[in-house]
């Protein structure tokens, strides 16, 4: 019995080309899965952003006053900055969860299927990423009595342009923990050392517009940056160019994230 | 026809900048159907040669064809086509059993359907059917090793390759795990490559063996040609003191080579020797010595073992190599 196909077709069968979509749809699903079969982890993911918001909002209108905010509310303001933030902790921690699956041999095992090495890392960043979609309209929902302005539509566009630079930014953590195998401490230290000031040097938690010159010039060398400007402006309900740059600064790091998560899986592996 | 083709197929590491020649150019070719153990120590080239054989190495030289695909031009292709059970556990430790084995069906390209009967196949014939919804981290060894099984059994694969398959299991599941590879092989002709360091598993299960020390091959037969070429039998013998040096003479003349050694107490003395084919030329060199006056007082045979061979071929004990 043990070595019947349930099909015909099954045993040795020739497979067509493979396709990327499918294969980072089963990778991406089979992650889901940890949460799904899990659900007290997404409320306290759910909860996480509406403390902070709670928390650290009311700090912030009263310490920096509001013509900092562009003549926006402090909620409008800070809202899509939190949303970004979310994204960049959740997909830069991709690796993390690699790093068990390096330790014991699950992630040989799938590195022996034929599923396809770019979707490994699509469908991984991806999984970080779903929540996300969940959190930032769960949060604007909350907002709304307290003056938030929700454009849906906008707020959609947004979440989707943070996917893909979450899949650039879940590529590079993947390899990360690629290149920290057996030293599992230079993952975090990489992680937690980059990930602080790429946030404040980009104006998510205060505006930069109130710092000093050199951090203004910093900034402009930061892809987060435009990706804040950009939520910034869709929040807003309004898209001009900040949202072109913020989807270009996605692309881009979508594109060096997969080549160089892909080099850093084939370097050792054909 | 081969299932895999290898031609001076060589994997080099550097360690600490020095280079380490982990396989030495080895060819190897195995034909469909066949099962073909990888027999040596630790440190041998046995998992490297494996791990370049199903893509998860890239060779530094040389070139390998598995299952027609070579595994560099198409090391996709090669994947596809084979089925790898690894050293280490397959299973991701948060998962339930059931959905890594459907996920593993889905990977390979089974529809949801097909994945989940077949995962309720493997689990009823690996004895986990009652762990369907248990997670990996709680399963024990033995029952993560059969999960493991499992797994790599998913898409029923006409090339199999195990590394280190039975490693930490016991007895009772080692004898489990070989009557599930062999029913598979006998039902569809499968091919089987695995590594192992108990020469005994190589020695019942393969009809194959290729010894493997120092990332080259160095013997590659069946296991009783290996046995009978190049071991011979164990043979002890007891004599009275007196008759000793009429029985030297006699094994001198029987064992082809190898010293014969000699153990002499209380009035008897034992000799021991390797004798090639050594059950078949027994019973005439009783004979002899009954005839020459000198009488064999007892007489001990034991058939060779591949440890035995790979000493010969060695001047190593596989056993003190493999616990390291």
């Amino acid at each position: 019995m043990i070595g019947q196909a349930v099909s015909p077709g099954v045993v040795l069968q020739k497979r067509g080309p493979r396709s990327v979509v499918t294969d980072t749809w089963f990778v991406f699903w089979r992650e889901m899965l940890l949460p799904l079969r899990d659900p007290f982890s997404l409320i306290f993911s759910l909860i996480q952003p509406l403390v902070f918001l709670g928390l650290f909002g009311p700090l912030l209108g009263s310490a920096v006053g509001a013509p900092a905010f562009g003549g926006q509310s402090t909620l409008q303001w800070f809202l899509p900055g939190v949303v970004v933030m979310i994204a960049l902790f959740g997909t830069s921690m991709t690796g993390s969860n690699l790093q068990y699956e390096l330790m014991t041999g699950s992630y040989e095992r799938i590195l022996a299927t034929p599923l396809s090495r770019s979707s490994l890392m699509i469908g991984r960043a991806l999984k970080e990423w779903a929540p996300l979609v969940v959190q930032g309209l769960l949060i604007s929902v909350v907002c709304i009595p307290f003056g938030f302005v929700f454009h849906p539509l906008h707020v959609l566009l947004g979440l989707v342009i943070l996917g893909i630079f979450g899949i650039g930014l879940g590529a590079l953590s993947y390899a990360l923990a690629l290149v920290s195998q057996n030293k599992e401490w230079i993952f975090w230290g990489v992680q937690q050392t980059l990930l602080f000031p790429l946030m404040i040097l980009s104006g998510i938690m205060l505006p930069i517009e109130a710092g000093p010159g050199w951090m203004k010039v910093a900034s402009l060398f930061n892809p987060l940056t435009y990706l804040v400007n950009a939520e910034r402006e869709l929040f807003a309900g309004r898209i001009g160019m900040d949202t072109m740059w913020g989807l270009v600064a996605a692309v881009v790091t979508a594109a060096v994230g997969l080549v160089v998560g892909i080099r850093t899986i084939n370097r050792n592996t054909n | 026809m081969t299932v895999i083709h290898t031609k001076k197929l060589t994997k080099t590491f550097t360690v600490k900048k020095e280079t380490v020649e982990a396989v030495k150019g080895v060819d190897i070719d195995v034909a469909p159907g066949e099962l073909v153990a990888f027999l040596g120590p630790n440190g041998a080239g046995k998992s490297t040669t494996l791990r370049m054989l199903t893509t998860l190495l890239k060779p530094t030289s040389g070139s390998a064809t598995v299952a027609g695909v070579d595994v560099q031009k198409d090391p996709a292709g090669v994947r596809a086509r084979i089925g790898y059970i690894g050293q280490g556990n397959g299973g991701g430790h948060s998962y339930r059993v059931i959905d890594e084995l459907i996920m593993q069906g889905r990977f390979y390209g089974m529809n949801t359907s097909d994945s989940k009967a077949r995962a309720e196949t493997l689990m009823a014939s690996l004895d986990l059917g009652d762990l369907a919804k248990r997670t990996v981290i709680k399963l024990s060894g033995g029952q993560r090793r059969r999960m493991d099984v499992a797994l790599g059994l998913m898409h029923s694969p006409g090339l199999l390759f195990l590394d280190e398959p039975s490693t930490g299991m016991d007895p009772q599941n080692r004898a489990n795990l070989w009557e599930h590879i062999m029913r598979m092989r006998e039902e569809h002709g499968t091919t089987i490559v695995l590594t192992t360091h108990y020469m005994d598993e190589a020695d019942s299960m393969s009809e194959r063996v290729i010894v493997i020390d120092h990332g080259t091959i160095i013997a590659d037969d069946t296991a009783s040609r290996l046995k009978a070429n190049l071991a011979g039998d164990l043979l002890a013998v007891e004599v009275a003191a007196g008759s000793a040096s009429e029985v030297r003479g006699l094994l001198g003349r029987a064992a082809a080579e190898g010293d014969i050694q000699e153990n002499a107490y209380d009035g008897v003395v034992r000799f021991r020797l390797r004798l090639a084919q050594g059950a078949r030329l027994a019973p005439g060199l009783l004979k002899e010595m009954h005839d020459a006056g000198a009488p064999a007082q007892s007489l001990e045979l034991k058939p060779p073992t591949l440890d035995d061979v790979f000493l010969e071929l060695t001047g190593r004990s596989l056993r003190e190599g493999a616990e390291v």
